[in-house]
């Protein structure tokens, strides 16, 4: 039994510290990820998290190049870019995605340019890589408090907004004949998208900071319609996908002979989380494909 | 600055601009803007993983692009194809942090990948760009009419028999192309901006569909040469450029737009959106 069990859990992964801070840092990015990540995927929002997480890169960069913690600076990117794309503010869905690429444009310039600083004053290459794809297994305990201060405060905005949220995300019409104010609302979700991605891009990376955010809520989305338990679900398929994915980055060590060095948790996560997006997808095919299946003719 | 290497990068980039304002223009009529922005830049994990496995990086380039168009078609119903578009990138770029990191020698790469080495064309990479380029503008051409109304009107293309589905495979497809024969020269930034600004800001300007077009074009081509001036002057990336520059450009459009839509409202109120085809049977871009 232990040798199995050893077979599984390679030696050290409990007692590693490492594993422990990562561990503890993806649960909490699972959690708010989950959360606000339910409305954005009702939104259909998810070109704004993708390109928010992009534009992470632009601080994470910045930030390398200050010498200040990379949360930071994914942090100030995000909910600067969220500002200006609501400053932009057209709220029609087709013209929102194209200020979101203007916005995510020009952010991505900044980020050239200051990877290309970064790599000119410090002498480096890795920072691309590291920034971008994120490392998980190189985030220290120092960075715990901080992270769990992000997630508080992207929690609460959401719990805060509540209801008028909601509704201003299934039916904008609606809402504001109810007398909702439809576009403050709009603002304090940015905001509180922005900071959840910031959270995920410290995690897995800047460029795959979307599959946290909107992978466990699609998934979820797809099990249950109940908003509340969208949430709890999609949180614990999130915390589900990044311990499993942490684990077998910890056993992969060995898995590929001519690197002998681990492979990526992101790699993981991402891998898991398309997975169960299309096995959640299967029980409503089947479903209707019995619907569809007697009208169909035999032979 | 005209001389030797130089003129690999001006030719490379007219090429990629004349593309890019062409595919862009049907990028934002149909408010495609993040699969514009999810095939190129999920198909660099396609180059990772032809420098993993020793093939020619252009075709990991094709089959990744190709992959995920066909992914966002397939995933995606109904013309949504928001969730579909996300979970195809990060999938493809997951693949790309694996390639990345089991290739030992490829790390540096991945900087030149994402934000282009415009200056460093060579002339082998010159004619698949120009073949491909040259693929991409007779397949718009070809899909043109089609295209257009299936990107305006859907119901009204559904209700005359033209397959929107397989338009939009289509349509895909060849932003796959796009993505292919630019971004191994200029990266996915370069590709993505001015797919994005160059047509968003022609639009501005004018409402005929082929003015917009020869508009669209000639305002990448400024931003592109700029850049490349701008760069090769100051030793910053291009890429910083090109994004910032179109950026620029979609904020003149915006701004001009604006003023022209306040001259008007002194005269006459602004009719309400259009519903269903016009009147005229010209079709002009308010929809």
């Amino acid at each position: 039994m232990s040798a199995q069990l050893a077979a599984i859990f390679d030696p050290g992964f409990f007692t590693s510290q490492i594993v422990q801070v990562a561990a503890t840092v993806s649960a909490f990015a699972a959690i708010v990820c989950g959360t606000v990540g339910v409305f954005t995927v009702i939104r259909g929002q998810s070109f704004a998290g993708e390109a928010l997480g992009d534009i992470s890169t632009t601080g994470g960069s910045g930030a390398f190049l200050v010498a200040v913690g990379p949360l930071w600076g994914f942090g100030v990117a995000a909910v600067a870019a969220a500002a200006v794309m609501e400053l932009i503010g057209i709220q029609r869905p087709r013209g929102r995605d194209l200020a979101t690429g203007i916005v995510l444009g020009a952010g991505l310039g900044l980020a050239a340019l200051f990877l290309y600083l970064d790599s000119v004053n410090h002498s480096t290459t890795g920072a691309t890589v590291s920034i971008v794809f994120g490392s998980m297994f190189t985030i220290t305990s120092s960075a715990i408090p901080a992270v769990i201060a992000f997630s508080a405060l992207a929690v609460c905005l959401v719990t805060a907004l509540g209801r008028p949220l909601l509704l201003s995300s299934i039916s904008p019409e609606l809402a504001a004949a109810r007398g909702i104010p439809v576009r403050f609302v709009g603002v304090a979700y940015l905001l509180a998208l922005a900071i959840a991605i910031a959270i995920a891009a410290f995690t897995i990376g800047t460029i795959l900071s979307t599959a946290l955010l909107v992978g466990p809520a699609a998934i979820a989305l797809r099990l249950t319609r109940s908003p509340a338990r969208a949430i709890a679900a999609a949180a614990a398929i999130g915390i589900a996908a990044t311990w499993l994915s942490i684990l077998l980055a910890y056993d992969s060590y060995d898995w590929y002979h001519q690197s002998g060095k681990s492979w990526p948790v992101s790699f993981f996560v991402v891998t898991l989380i398309f997975l169960g997006y299309l096995l959640a997808g299967l029980p409503r095919r089947l479903r209707r494909q019995r619907e569809i299946a007697p009208e169909l003719p035999r032979g | 600055m005209f001389s030797g290497f130089m003129i690999h990068a001006w030719t490379v980039a007219t090429i990629v601009a004349v593309v890019a304002g062409l595919v862009g223009f049907f990028v934002v009529l149909r408010g495609s803007a993040f699969v514009a922005h999810a095939i190129p830049n999920g198909s660099f994990a396609g180059a990772a993983a032809a420098s993993l496995v020793g093939i020619n990086t252009l075709v990991g380039f094709g089959v990744f692009a190709l992959f995920g168009a066909v992914s966002i078609s397939a995933l995606g119903h109904r013309g949504r194809h928001d969730v579909a578009t996300a979970l195809t990138l990060v999938l493809m770029l997951g693949l790309g942090a694996l390639f990345v990191t089991l290739s030992v020698d490829y790390t540096p790469e991945v900087y030149s990948l994402l934000f282009g080495e415009i200056l460093g064309v060579s002339v082998s990479q010159l004619i698949p760009t120009a073949g491909l380029a040259f693929v991409c503008v007779t397949a718009i051409a070809l899909l043109y009419r089609p295209l257009m109304l299936s990107s305006l009107l859907p119901d009204v293309a559904e209700a005359r028999g033209i397959a929107t589905a397989r338009i939009d495979l289509a349509f895909l497809a060849v932003v796959a192309l796009a993505t292919t024969m630019t971004v191994p020269v200029v990266g996915t930034l370069l590709i993505f901006s001015l797919m994005i600004g160059a047509p968003a800001a022609a639009r501005s300007f004018t409402d005929k569909p082929l003015n917009a077009i020869a508009l669209s074009v000639v305002i990448a081509l400024a931003v592109v040469w700029a850049a490349i001036a701008l760069s090769y002057q100051t030793n910053y990336p291009v890429g910083f450029f090109v994004g910032t520059l179109s950026a620029a450009c979609y904020t003149v459009g915006r701004a001009w737009a604006a003023s022209r839509r306040n001259a008007n409202s002194g005269r006459a109120i602004n009719p309400p959106a259009s519903r269903g085809e016009p009147a005229t049977g010209r079709i002009t871009l308010n929809a």
